[in-house]
């Protein structure tokens, strides 16, 4: 049966990891590769970088850190942030990645999540919408949900579940679906927008925004209808390790990997 | 494991898609000597012959044609040397794929078929492989171990022969063929670069089995 997957995310700036982790026993906790590594022996499913560098030089870094965690970390992949075009997606591909993930650029050009599916498969094309809840009813919303981008500051003026629909169509071969509401609250998942969104779509849904504890993971699968769900600071402060996480997950009927000492015991 | 003297020497078929990375350090943490085959031509003596992969098989068989690996890749097969077909690379070796009508190598008994019943597609994540029978490629890798997954589509064995191909099966919607051997072949639909220390041993695994094949050729 298919595992339901735990992702930590990692921002990523210049080749250090921004927000910092709680790893005493890490030599250098800011080393992409070497807490990809730790999460990857902890039990992640997979790894998100997330690219925030501003500069452009920040690219090349990048592409350096890929490759070295693709070396030393066995479990897929994905790069998101500042892919602009078929020639990065395959530059971030060639360096090690599995998959990239598109957010404000599939918004300004939609075409480009259709190029990069055609180049390299539906599969290597995560699309990820950030979404809120709109404060008054508006026809051109229809779902209550609108798209913002740049963090969340800026709303696009497109429903979410016409949006992700769109990019099922474009060939996304998965959505990572963040609550702007949420993201950052330590409320839980907005459940009520994966849903929308997973009961309308074929591709895996990724869950992001507002995970403060394993029960946040459950709801966000059983209620939400997630594949996966991302989680980024209950990991990288050590509120919870990846293992507890699961054994929750598994407690409350969900399948989930073990990593091979979990299932020795 | 060594050939003689010297570390197993392995070539990954290079037709342009995606990450070569992960599959050649896995390969070199089991010891080989890895190389990259952009053309036929490249192929330099290996021990053991990869073509991983993922993506759709109309261009990967153009690219395969381009490099002029065709012939190359069936007769290494006929002659029953170590191979390692992944994903795509399993898939091309039916004969041919109903994602896009391509024919393909035909080096297996059956077609390529959309996944049937899959209640997510693609069918992404970490399954388990479940093996219809005993092979050395998964030697000390518990039953029901769970692989890394990626695709839509998926070879399925039909005609004469194909019963004794498949190796394993998993679960997504409906069964399908995970993973095939026949003779020295062995095509996963998993990524075992992608699968952590259960494909890390498989990858070993294959590794071991191929530098015995040719220390065995020799004697």
């Amino acid at each position: 049966m298919l595992r339901r997957r735990v992702i930590p995310c990692l921002d990523v700036a210049n080749g250090r990891v921004v927000k910092g982790t709680n790893f005493v026993d890490l030599v250098d906790e800011g080393d992409p590769p070497a807490l990809a590594e730790r999460y990857a022996l902890e039990g992640a499913d997979e790894l998100v970088f997330l690219d925030i560098s501003a500069a452009p030089e920040g690219r090349g870094t990048l592409l350096d850190i890929v490759e070295r965690t693709a070396r030393r970390a066995f479990v897929p992949l994905t790069v998101g942030g500042g892919v602009r075009s078929v020639e990065d997606m395959r530059d971030v591909l060639r360096a090690g990645a599995d998959k990239v993930s598109l957010n404000t650029r599939a918004v300004a050009d939609p075409e480009l999540v259709t190029r990069c599916a055609a180049r390299f498969g539906s599969q290597a094309v995560v699309v990820a919408i950030d979404a809120r809840r709109i404060a008054a009813p508006d026809p051109a919303i229809p779902s209550g949900f609108e798209v913002v981008v740049k963090g969340g500051r800026e709303p696009v003026g497109l429903d979410a579940v016409a949006w992700a629909l769109r990019c099922v169509e474009l060939g996304a071969g998965e959505l990572l679906v963040t609550s702007i509401d949420r993201d950052g609250t330590k409320s839980g998942f907005d459940t009520e927008l994966l849903r929308e969104i997973s009961s309308r779509v074929q591709v895996p849904v990724i869950a992001s925004g507002g995970a403060a504890g394993p029960d946040h993971f459950v709801e966000a699968i059983r209620d939400g209808g997630a594949d996966a769900v991302l989680a980024a600071s209950i990991f990288h402060r050590s509120e919870y390790t990846i293992a507890q996480v699961k054994a929750v997950m598994a407690a409350a009927g969900l399948p989930v990997r073990l990593t091979d000492e979990e299932a020795a015991t | 494991m060594t050939v003689g003297s010297r570390a197993p020497r392995v070539a990954v078929v290079d037709y342009g898609a995606g990450n070569l990375v992960s599959i050649e350090q896995a390969l070199t943490a089991a010891g080989a000597d890895v190389h990259r085959a952009v053309t036929a031509a490249q192929i330099d003596e290996p021990d053991l012959l990869v073509v991983p992969g993922v993506g759709a098989a109309a261009p990967a068989m153009e690219r395969l044609r381009d490099g002029g690996f065709v012939e190359p890749i069936r007769a290494w097969v006929a002659a029953d040397r170590p191979f390692l077909g992944i994903c795509l690379g399993l898939q091309l070796l039916f004969e041919g794929s109903d994602e896009d009508g391509a024919v393909t190598l035909g080096i297996l008994p059956g077609r390529t078929v959309r996944l049937e019943g899959a209640p997510t597609l693609p069918h992404i994540g970490w399954n388990q492989v479940e093996r219809r029978r005993q092979h050395p490629s998964f030697a000390g890798i518990a039953p029901a171990a769970d692989f890394y997954f990626v695709h839509s589509y998926v070879g399925a064995p039909a005609g004469p022969g194909s019963d004794e191909v498949i190796l394993a099966e998993t679960e997504h919607g409906s069964r399908f063929v995970s993973a095939v051997a026949r003779g020295r072949l062995l095509g996963v639909q998993f990524h075992p670069e992608r699968s952590g220390s259960n494909g890390l041993r498989l990858v070993a695994n294959v590794v071991a089995m191929a530098a015995a094949a040719t220390t065995g050729s020799a004697a």
